[in-house]
């Protein structure tokens, strides 16, 4: 090639990562956005391109995807038009994803540390060391020092081994996942408002609700291609969103009407909702007498912030009237003082809530479940719902968004929380039993105590009580909060450390042990989606080296700790002959799940999968074949078939500005990166586009700072601090004497400024509230 | 028009290849693709779903620059223009 030539194929080059990144920028301005050219430039002219069809990695909206192999390489995704979850649309995010694999500084053999320093191994020897240590550290101090942490990007053949591995062999409940960060408060919330976990309703609800309210959710930028939807409804049909926030933003800007209010008191504004409707008369009274319980539970419950904290809550029953008398102390009056929602809106929200001609879908994610009171805000939008008895019908419900792929599929039906089994929880007998007869383990196995939840479990380790750990898909010291302490644990000589990911991160830095492991595409899973979709796909390209599925190096170190005969699964088909015996805790017409041959054929199939059938929106006689009590309504979950409305007072956050901080800072995610980056920020067109994380300040703080945009902020808590440049005026804008960072950014680690408070309930932590201060660098 | 800048940390006067969001009136999206096809070392990327284009402009002087430029703002229906990338191709 000559000069002239390499020249013109440099600026070629160029002009393409130019208008790549405008689009990228058009994607998080217009979600759903398509550029058809874009999509046909990926695919070679006259290739011979074999399309495979999958879930997308990121996100827990499940897009579905086509990816294009040729050559045994992903040579360009697409969407997916057969699924009825993005009928063929992509975010920003979704159609570069698979650029990331070819990444530079991919893992691609087993690193084991010598001498302080990380010698390559052979993946054999490796996964050797890792069963011996764990043995050992078992025949040393007992079956619960070892614990493994993973996450709602496991596939549910990784969940369910891991659970059988610790639970049902190892003996310990020392599982926990990543999940718990980000809808553990869901996760409690369905349970003590209705008995069963997950969404009642679809995302088919979008095509018929009036009004979309949003609570705390930035769907434009989280979930934007279900925003896209929506977007779409409100501009054919007139439907109406309406944004509940504590920050402007980019969903903001494109819903009817955004309402912004003091960090915390959406509790107190939900009640206040809650109090005009009763006021007003708009309670649906058949539906509250034949489907309604009501309770009350513990109040000033706490916050997590000791190690070892312990909370149990005890309802007890109580009635209409005494509910009706508890919401005397949030009139829209009262609540507006704190809360800084005007009377006038908190009357808007609850006539639409109220109104029974409109139908309203609520959605919401991290804003709800990372909350000090998460179970508690959960329960109060189910209130409004049921009190209204706007729920379990066609746009119509409550719906808990997840935030990553398989955070329903795997973390919360498989079960890889520390309390939970694939059927029930360890605390019940006979689901105790169930996975003994499944996993074919003695039943006294199955410890019936659960053990650490997430926050508690990196305590142990800090503590010393954890010696070994294994952590899975997860990038704990990026995403924890309070990593000012957890690093240092994680770090300690005290625990072993094995991390098995795809990609270098701060979390494989600690390692004694990096296991390399395969992408996504490059071994077969399953993922289950927000809305009950389970999602299969097939191995679609070879892993580089000696990477594995994380499933297999479950199994690879179950059989050399001696639990060979528990795990007799073969290498091709282990996908398939997991998730066949997996599938038999769920029989029957509450859980079914769908068989393998349908998964292979359909782009998702929701559960409960009843004769041959997806239920789309359960506890609804019309549509859920479980009900079985006669009416139109049944809410099997609980015993009588009724779900309850709770009174759950407001409390305070666990920290708030002071004096001294005093700001309230809030953490989140941007849409070009998932989470804590370690994939995104491998895709050029997604780096370039966001290449740093930043700090969003109220020009008018700004202003009082002397702060300008792009200048170096110091952001500090009584934990850590963390230096990021500012961002005024641009994606977001908080409210004045609040600050906003993403926490993508692994050079700027704003988890070393959070605090580990938590919901005493669900044990989720609170990313969105602390105190800090600021300072121009 | 609005011109909206997206990429603030680069010295965008020096980069000859640029990218830009543009954003037009409500009905204008085929007069305005018809202006845009016209002009000279630019590529147009036209949304399939929304009122957006993505347009490259890559020139070879700061002088011809400047006169894209002000053809650009000559194009009658364009309501906002946003520069989100500037790139130096030497």
């Amino acid at each position: 090639m000559n000069m002239e030539q390499k020249n013109v194929n440099r600026r070629s080059f160029i002009k393409k990562m130019a208008a790549a990144a405008a689009m990228t920028a058009a994607a998080a301005m217009f979600p759903g956005i398509i550029f058809a050219s874009e999509q046909e430039e990926n695919i070679p002219i006259g290739g011979s391109l074999d399309w495979k069809k999958g879930p997308c990695r990121f996100c827990g909206v499940g897009c579905g995807i086509l990816v294009g192999v040729e050559n045994g390489k992903a040579v360009a995704v697409k969407g997916d038009p057969n699924s009825a979850v993005n009928k063929g649309l992509l975010c920003v995010k979704g159609y570069h994803q698979a650029i990331c694999i070819q990444s530079k500084d991919r893992l691609t053999h087993a690193l084991v540390k010598k001498n302080g320093n990380y010698v390559k191994t052979p993946i054999d020897e490796a996964l050797d060391i890792v069963a011996k240590k764990m043995k050992e550290t078992i025949e040393k101090h007992g079956k619960d020092s070892v614990a493994m942490y993973t996450s709602g990007q496991s596939t549910i053949p990784e969940g369910y081994v891991a659970s059988k591995l610790m639970k049902g062999a190892i003996g310990t409940n020392n599982l926990d996942c990543n999940a718990r960060l980000c809808m553990a408060s869901a996760v409690t919330g369905f349970l003590t408002s209705f008995g069963a976990d997950e969404p009642m309703g679809c995302y088919e609800d979008i095509d018929y609700a009036d009004y979309f309210i949003t609570w705390g959710n930035n769907m434009a930028e989280m979930h934007p291609v279900l925003f896209s939807r929506m977007l779409e409804q409100k501009n054919n049909r007139g439907a109406k969103i309406i944004d509940f926030a504590t920050r402007t933003t980019r969903s903001s800007m494109a819903s009817d009407k955004s309402i912004l209010f003091e960090p915390q008191t959406d509790l107190a504004v939900a009640n206040a909702i809650c109090y005009e409707i009763i006021n007003n008369g708009w309670v649906n009274k058949l539906f509250i007498e034949k489907h309604c319980n009501f309770s009350k539970g513990k109040t000033n419950i706490g916050y997590g912030l000791e190690d070892k904290f312990n909370f149990k809550d005890e309802p007890q029953k109580i009635d209409f009237e005494a509910f009706k008398e508890f919401l005397r102390d949030y009139t829209p009056e009262k609540v507006s003082k704190y809360s800084k929602v005007s009377v006038k809106d908190i009357k808007y929200l609850a006539a639409i809530y109220g109104n029974p001609n409109k139908k309203v879908v609520s959605y919401w994610c991290m804003g709800m479940n990372q909350h000090t009171r998460g179970t508690w805000i959960n329960n109060l939008v189910y209130n409004i719902h049921l009190l209204t008895g706007k729920i379990s019908q066609p746009g119509n419900g409550p719906f808990s968004l997840t935030g990553q792929p398989s955070a329903c599929g795997t973390a919360r039906e498989v079960g890889t929380f520390t309390h939970k089994l694939p059927h029930g929880v360890v605390m019940n007998e006979d689901d105790r039993k169930l996975a003994a007869k499944i996993w074919k383990v003695p039943y006294e196995n199955i410890s019936a105590k659960p053990t650490y939840h997430t926050t508690e479990m990196f305590r142990a380790v800090d503590r010393g009580d954890i010696k070994f750990i294994w952590t899975q898909v997860t990038n704990p010291l990026v995403s924890l909060p309070k990593t000012s302490r957890y690093r240092p644990a994680m770090e300690k000589d005290s625990c072993f450390v094995v991390v098995s990911d795809v990609f270098p991160t701060p979390t494989t830095d600690v390692a004694d042990v990096i296991l390399p492991a395969c992408w996504h595409i490059e071994k077969g899973g399953l993922f289950g989606n927000s809305e009950r979709r389970t999602q299969h796909w097939d191995k679609m390209v070879e892993g580089p080296g000696d990477s594995m599925p994380d499933a297999w190096m479950t199994i690879e170190v179950a059989r050399r700790m001696g639990y060979g005969k528990l795990f007799p699964y073969s290498k091709e088909n282990h996908v398939d002959e997991i998730y066949n015996e997996y599938r038999q805790f769920h029989e029957g017409a509450k859980h079914g799940m769908a068989p393998l041959e349908v998964l292979k054929k359909e782009s998702g199939v929701m559960w409960p999968y009843v004769k041959g059938k997806s239920t789309q929106w359960r506890f609804n006689a019309k549509y859920d074949p479980a009900c079985d009590n006669g009416e139109d309504f049944h809410f099997y979950g609980k015993p009588d078939g009724k779900a309850v409305i709770w009174e759950r007072p407001y409390e305070p956050a666990a920290e708030s500005p002071d004096q001294e901080y005093p700001f309230w800072l809030n953490t989140g995610r941007v849409i070009e990166h998932w989470h804590t980056g370690s994939m995104t920020r491998r895709i050029p067109v997604l780096h370039k586009a966001m290449p740093h994380s930043y700090v969003e300040l109220h020009p008018e703080d700004a202003d009082k700072y002397g702060i300008v945009n792009g200048q170096k902020v110091r952001v500090t808590s009584r934990r850590g601090s963390c230096t990021l440049p500012a961002s005024i005026n641009e994606r977001g804008l908080p409210t004045r004497g609040q600050v906003f960072v993403p926490f993508f950014d692994e050079n700027m680690l704003i988890n070393d400024v959070t605090l580990d408070a938590f919901c005493p309930i669900s044990k989720e932590p609170d990313y969105k509230k602390c105190a800090v201060k600021i300072e121009r660098v | 028009m609005n011109i909206i800048y997206f990429c603030y940390n680069i010295n965008i006067k020096t980069m000859p290849i640029k990218s830009f969001i543009l954003h037009f009136e409500e009905g204008k999206k085929e007069i305005l693709l018809n202006e845009l096809y016209k002009l000279e070392n630019c590529e147009v990327i036209p949304a399939e779903n929304h009122d957006v284009v993505v347009l490259v402009t890559d020139t070879d002087s700061e002088e011809l620059d400047n006169i894209l430029y002000n053809q650009l703002l000559e194009i009658k229906g364009l309501k906002h223009m946003s520069l989100v990338s500037g790139f130096d191709a030497k």
